[in-house]
């Protein structure tokens, strides 16, 4: 079993943005390799790219809200030997500039980093116009794009890292909100592979595949239903592209139904790439957690998880429903 | 700077009829393609392959090499005419263009033929990547760069508003190392481009985002040389050349018609249009005929 927080079941677990740690990797990165460069549309501080900015001032560029261009900026300095990660709210990179990363970052095979942060209803009071939901959809459908969608800060740190070494044009899909650390810097962390974070005690009925900042909620939903006698197995699912089709197939047949948990539409993001995998090698019952074909709204992060049905006690019912 | 003897202008004359010759002869092979473009900017590719770039056909890799980014993808007939004449590609290649398999694609693609900087085809994303180029130029050479990075646009694809944030950059930034070089020709599909969607003034649009004007006639390869010479020396901003140029240059039945901007000419169309550069519209009486 992989090691996780030994706080992740205390009501006072460590709380942090998973932002923060894509600002943690992205200085990590470029003490590495000074290779990097950092491109930010008018975001600095709540992209957390202020650290690199301030130690890298010179290989830090600010570009105006000008996502469309910028992605293609980025596109000529990876052209020239450069390791560009651009970041922007995901709402508007990868939303707005969807074609120039399709035509000039993954048609044209360069590899620049898009780090889309605030995805997700949990972006809050900011409401619908700025919490994307469809984010994960049109980056997995890019030709060689890798979709990362880091659980907690630490993976998110990880994943930056392991995205600038890699040649792949590559999405890091980053949430706003203070997420509970359910990782620890000794958990390992591979760029496709999937892990299995939590296993009960009881006779396992069902699979849950989740991401992003609501792997933590599909644990606690796990261990609910853990003490009802119903065994949920949890699988965190770091890399939506590749996906890791031997752990989703393997995972199927070991529950024989599979729930998919992700703060994104349920049309065409991961549950979506799980679906297909299963289809194909395995069919398998499947229930989709997810926002259900709506935009988001104003309110409190919690609230809003709450109100689309993606808290434990909405991925409870949902896994009861399934085993029905 | 680079000298331009007399002698070499004619020479360089020569290679721009003889690429307009592969233009036409391919285009019709083709049976689908853009005409206008390709024809009105062979000057500037010829001035620029066999003058002004520094590059090596036997290393298109080389670190040092000029960077050149075409930006409007669909006069991509005049890049590969141009490749084959100064020796990247077999001349006889440029008979596949658009066909299945191969490296000359319909719109340029690095996949297929990876000497090419970019791929491009979706209007408006060209001077970005050259933005990009230059500002990572600048980064590790600094002011005292030695490569120039290109970019070329059409006038139509100004409509783009991502050229507009690709230009601000480049005024914030004086990308001294960058010169684009605009197609001045007034055509796009729907029509002239006054009529489409305005351009003018498009000098006073480019000098309002800080970068320096020269404007030209795109055939003359003496002022094509010298803006770009002019170019080069401008250290305190980026250079745009508005090149004014005729749309579908050297074919007269094809000048400065829209129509012809994304039409090949047929087998008699094409055969005519040889005739007619191969004498100059009938100006004189070719040895080739």
């Amino acid at each position: 079993m992989i090691s996780l927080n030994p706080k992740l079941f205390d009501a006072d677990v460590e709380q942090v943005p998973i932002r923060q740690g894509f600002g943690d990797g992205l200085l990590l990165a470029g003490k590495a390799d000074e290779r990097v460069v950092a491109l930010c549309c008018d975001l600095t501080e709540s992209t957390k790219m202020d650290a690199f900015a301030k130690e890298f001032p010179k290989r830090f560029f600010e570009m105006g809200i000008t996502e469309q261009s910028s992605a293609s900026v980025a596109s000529g300095m990876a052209a020239m030997g450069k390791i560009p990660f651009l970041s922007s709210y995901a709402m508007f990179s990868p939303g707005r500039n969807w074609e120039q990363i399709r035509t000039t970052i993954c048609y044209n095979d360069r590899p620049v980093k898009i780090a889309g942060s605030h995805a997700g209803v949990s972006v809050g009071p900011d409401g619908g116009t700025h919490q994307a939901l469809e984010d994960i959809a049109i980056t997995r459908v890019m030709p060689r794009m890798v979709v990362i969608t880091p659980c907690d800060s630490i993976e998110a740190k990880k994943a930056t890292l392991a995205a600038a070494k890699t040649n792949s044009p590559t999405y890091i899909r980053l949430a706003r909100e203070k997420t509970p650390v359910v990782t620890t810097e000794d958990t390992p962390f591979e760029i496709g592979k999937a892990q299995i974070f939590y296993r009960p005690a009881v006779a396992i009925k069902v699979g849950i595949i989740a991401c992003g900042s609501l792997v933590y909620n599909a644990i606690m939903a796990a261990r609910e239903l853990e003490k009802k006698g119903i065994g949920a197995v949890v699988m965190n699912i770091g890399t939506v592209k590749p996906i890791d089709r031997e752990a989703v197939v393997t995972l199927a047949k070991e529950c024989g139904a599979i729930v998919t948990v992700e703060e994104h539409q349920v049309a065409g993001g991961m549950g979506s790439a799980v679906a297909e995998v299963l289809a194909a090698e395995h069919p398998t019952k499947i229930k989709f957690v997810g926002v259900q074909d709506q935009f988001g709204q104003s309110g409190a992060p919690a609230e809003l998880v709450k109100h689309y049905g993606m808290d434990t006690e909405g991925i409870v019912a949902a896994i009861e429903n399934v085993i029905k | 700077m680079a000298d331009l003897h007399d002698d070499k202008i004619k020479f360089l004359e020569e290679k721009a009829l003889a690429i307009r010759e592969s233009i036409i002869t391919m285009l019709v092979e083709a049976k689908s393609g853009h005409t206008a473009g390709p024809l009105d900017m062979a000057d500037i590719f010829t001035a620029l392959f066999f003058h002004l770039l520094k590059h090596d056909p036997k290393n298109p890799a080389w670190e040092d090499r000029d960077r050149l980014v075409l930006s409007n993808g669909h006069i991509c007939p005049v890049y590969y005419a141009t490749l084959a004449h100064a020796g990247y590609i077999p001349m006889e290649e440029l008979m596949t263009l658009r066909k299945f398999g191969s490296r000359l694609q319909g719109h340029p693609h690095r996949d297929f033929l990876p000497l090419l900087e970019t791929s491009s085809g979706p209007l408006g994303a060209g001077l970005s990547q050259a933005v990009g180029m230059a500002l990572a130029d600048r980064l590790d050479r600094g002011m005292a760069t030695h490569r120039t990075i290109y970019c070329l646009l059409g006038d139509g694809e100004l409509d783009e508003g991502q050229n507009w944030e690709a230009a601000l950059l480049a005024g914030k930034e004086k990308l001294h190392n960058l010169i684009a070089i605009v197609d001045r020709n007034n055509i796009q599909i729907d029509g002239f481009t006054e009529n489409v969607m305005p351009l003018e003034s498009l000098r006073a649009k480019w000098e309002a985002f800080n970068w320096h004007v020269i404007e030209i006639d795109g055939h003359n390869m003496r002022e094509i040389n010298d803006a770009v010479d002019q170019a080069k020396a401008i250290f305190e901003k980026p250079t745009v050349i508005i090149a004014h140029t005729i749309a579908g240059k050297g074919v007269p039945e094809f000048e400065n018609d829209y129509h012809w901007h994304g039409t090949p000419p047929n087998k008699e169309q094409g055969e005519k249009a040889l005739a007619e550069l191969r004498t100059l519209g009938g100006k004189i009486t070719s040895e080739h005929q």
